[in-house]
């Protein structure tokens, strides 16, 4: 078991050595603010540079049928695609669509999980972006019975 | 600082599956607060994940992610006792790295 005072120390390393190799994420990329803003699904496919999403088998969605608490939804997005550049995770009813967008390298599996808030209940979307800037998606409804937003 | 996270990676034949459980308030900017004001969105935007030092995966998050994000995704061609470092940024621009070793 690890105390504290290491652990903070491992941060410390850690960090220093990203810093070091030029990979801290702070310079590896950028927040699309735009994207995060967008209502709707093909607002934010357009605000990534990608075409107008397209249905697709290859693109799975996974979540519960019915979320008894909107504020913690689990949800999976997965692809067999092989060229997926980005995995994006959208809850369509909510103030801005877009819950996260992981960036996939060659290391790790197309296939990622996220818990989400969503104010009602409403179509979860997965959408696949390829190297070549076209968007897939495959969609599932979510009943909320509480809403996450607060209020 | 914000609390450590919690780094589960578990070896599988290649690859390594990878849960972590991260510490985060993750305020929308959608709550108000009792007198009516609306409550400043802060939350996680930049999420990181590094095998034995060497960027894996990167995402973006946004203000829907639950409070106390968890996540989950796969490391291909990582075996028992490699390093995983998960790093998270925030909208103050606070950020928490933390490590684990593949078991």
């Amino acid at each position: 078991m690890q105390n504290r005072r290491e652990t903070l120390k491992q941060s410390a390393v850690v960090a220093g050595l990203l810093a070091s190799t030029g990979l801290f994420p702070q310079y590896a990329f950028a927040y699309n603010k735009d994207a995060f803003k967008a209502k709707s699904v093909a607002d934010v496919c357009k605000a990534l540079g990608a075409s107008a999403p397209v249905e697709s088998k290859d693109v799975t969605i996974g979540g519960p049928d019915i979320a008894e608490n909107g504020a913690v939804v689990p949800l999976t997005a997965s692809t067999s695609l092989a060229n997926a550049k980005h995995i994006l995770v959208l809850v369509e009813k909510n103030p801005a669509a877009l819950v996260a967008q992981f960036n996939v390298t060659d290391m790790v599996e197309a296939s990622f999980a996220v818990r989400a808030k969503m104010g009602q209940s409403s179509d979860v979307y997965a959408v696949v972006i390829t190297n070549d800037g076209k968007a897939f998606f495959a969609k599932k409804e979510v009943k909320v019975t509480l809403g996450g937003c607060g209020g | 600082m914000a609390d450590p996270m919690r780094i589960r990676a578990q070896a599988n034949g290649n690859k390594a599956t990878v849960r972590v459980l991260m510490s985060h308030e993750m305020e929308s900017g959608q709550r108000k607060d009792s007198s009516g004001a609306a409550i400043p969105a802060m939350h996680i935007t930049e999420v990181s994940a590094s095998l034995n030092g060497k960027v894996v995966m990167t995402s973006d998050w946004g203000p829907a992610v639950s409070k106390n994000p968890f996540t989950q995704f796969t490391i291909k061609n990582a075996k028992a006792g490699d390093k995983v470092a998960i790093t998270w940024k925030d909208t103050k621009g606070d950020t928490r790295t933390d490590e684990a070793t593949v078991s």
